[in-house]
C-alpha cells in the first residue's frame, strides 16, 4: 500500500470511479449547453438568465461545477505526482490548484444563486 | 556492412555515457540481434551485456533495439533494422550498471511486493492442492511471464514512479495469484493494491502489450484487477 496525504480520497479506486462519473456529468452538461445555444441563435439576457432561474438548471449547473473541480483535481494531482519531483514545487502546485478550484466553486455558487 | 551504434558507459572510467559506432559484416544473413552483439564482443571485449539461454526463456537480455524493448536473442535483424542501422540502448528508466546492463532492483522490489507465491490458510492436504482443468486454464497468459522487464521499462507510468507503481509485469503476476483457485488471500492482496499508485497509475497506453516478447497482455490483467477491486468495494 502506497500512502499519499495530498490525495483526498486516499483510494485509487474511488478516484478512478469519480473521474469517470464526473466525465459523464460534464459530457451531458456540455451537450446540453451546445444544444441550447444552437437552438437559441439570438440569445438575449432575459432568456439566458431565465434559464438559470429554474432550480433544476441551477442544480444541474452546480453538479457540473463540482464535477469540474473533482475531475480537475484528480487529473492535476496525477500530473503533479508524475512530473514534479521536487517536494516544494509539487506541494506548492497542489495547494495552488486546491485553492483555485475552491474559489471557482464558491464563485460559481454565488453566480448561480446570487444576482 | 551493418552500422551498429551502442550505448557505452563504465561508471569507473567514463564521466558520461556515449554512443560507440561499430561495423558488422553479417554476410547478408538475417541474424538475431544477440548474434551481432557476440560479433561485437569479439571486436571489443569490454562490451558488457546480459544473456544466458539465447532462446527467449531466461529473460536476461532485454534491451532497447532501435527504440523498442525486446529480447535480443529472439529478435531478428529484419524486425528492427532500419536503413541498415541498429541502435542498442539499455532498458529505459532503470539505473545503468555498465553499458547495456541495468540495475533491476526497483523492478524486483515491485515483484516482491505483490507476494508472488500461493497464500493459503486452509490445512495442507496430504499430497497436493488440486485444481480443476477449468481453473488451471485461468492462469494461461499469466504464468508465462519471464520477468524480462521489457514491459515495465516501456511504461511511462513506471518511469515516473518506479517506487510506487507496481508496473505491468508485477501487476500481471499480481493477477496471476488473484486468479488462482488455490490462493485464499484475495482480500489481503486487493487491499494492498487499492491506493492511487500501485494499480491506478496505469493509463492504459498499452506500451507493455506492444513489447512483451511472450505475447502477454498486462493491460488486460490490470483491467481484471480493477474489476475485482470494484466488485469488492461496492
Ligand atoms: S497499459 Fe498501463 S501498465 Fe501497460 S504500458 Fe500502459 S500505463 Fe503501463
Ligand atoms: S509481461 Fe512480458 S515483457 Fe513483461 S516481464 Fe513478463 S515476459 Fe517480460
Ligand atoms: S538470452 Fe535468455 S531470453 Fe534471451
Amino acid at each position: 500500500m502506497v500512502n499519499n496525504i495530498t490525495n483526498f480520497s486516499r483510494s485509487g479506486l474511488s478516484d478512478w470511479v469519480l473521474q469517470r462519473v464526473s466525465a459523464v456529468i460534464l459530457a451531458v452538461y456540455s451537450v446540453f449547453m451546445v444544444g441550447y445555444l444552437l437552438l437559441h441563435p439570438n440569445l438575449d439576457y432575459t432568456t439566458w438568465s431565465g434559464l438559470f432561474e429554474n432550480t433544476a438548471m441551477r442544480v444541474f449547473s452546480l453538479m457540473a461545477f463540482i464535477a469540474i473541480a473533482a475531475h480537475a483535481w484528480i487529473g492535476l494531482w496525477t500530473v503533479a505526482t508524475d512530473y514534479m519531483k521536487p517536494t516544494a514545487l509539487r506541494l506548492g502546485f497542489q495547494i495552488f490548484v486546491i485553492l483555485a478550484l475552491f474559489i471557482f466553486l464558491v464563485w460559481g455558487v454565488q453566480v448561480l444563486w446570487g444576482a | 556492412m551493418l552500422q551498429v551504434s551502442i550505448y557505452r558507459y563504465n561508471p569507473e572510467t567514463d564521466s558520461a555515457p556515449y554512443m560507440q559506432e561499430f561495423q558488422v559484416d553479417t554476410q547478408g544473413r538475417d541474424l538475431m540481434v544477440l548474434n551481432v552483439m557476440e560479433m561485437l564482443k569479439e571486436q571489443d571485449s569490454s562490451l558488457a551485456y546480459r544473456r544466458s539461454c539465447r532462446e527467449g526463456v531466461c529473460g536476461s537480455d532485454g534491451m532497447n533495439m532501435n527504440g523498442k524493448n525486446g529480447l535480443t536473442c529472439v529478435t531478428a535483424l529484419s524486425e528492427v533494422v532500419k536503413d541498415n542501422k541498429l541502435v542498442l540502448r539499455p532498458l529505459p528508466g532503470l539505473p545503468v550498471v555498465r553499458d547495456l546492463v541495468v540495475d533491476m532492483s526497483l523492478f524486483y522490489k515491485q515483484y516482491e511486493r505483490i507476494q508472488p507465491y500461493l497464500l493459503n490458510d486452509t490445512p495442507a492436504p496430504a499430497i497436493e492442492r488440486l485444481q480443476s482443468p477449468e481453473d488451471r486454464d485461468k492462469l494461461d497468459g499469466l504464468y508465462e511471464c519471464i520477468l524480462c522487464a521489457c514491459c515495465s521499462t516501456a511504461c511511462p507510468s513506471f518511469w515516473w514512479n518506479p517506487d510506487k507503481f507496481v508496473g505491468p509485469s508485477g501487476l500481471l503476476q499480481a493477477y496471476r495469484f488473484l486468479a488462482d483457485s488455490r490462493d485464499t488471500a484475495t482480500e489481503e492482496r486487493l487491499s494492498e493494491l487499492d491506493d492511487p499508485f500501485s494499480v491506478f497509475r496505469c493509463r492504459g497506453i498499452m506500451n507493455c502489450v506492444a513489447v512483451c516478447p511472450k505475447g502477454l497482455n498486462p493491460t488486460r490483467a490490470i483491467g481484471k484487477i480493477r474489476e475485482l477491486l470494484l466488485a469488492n468495494a461496492t
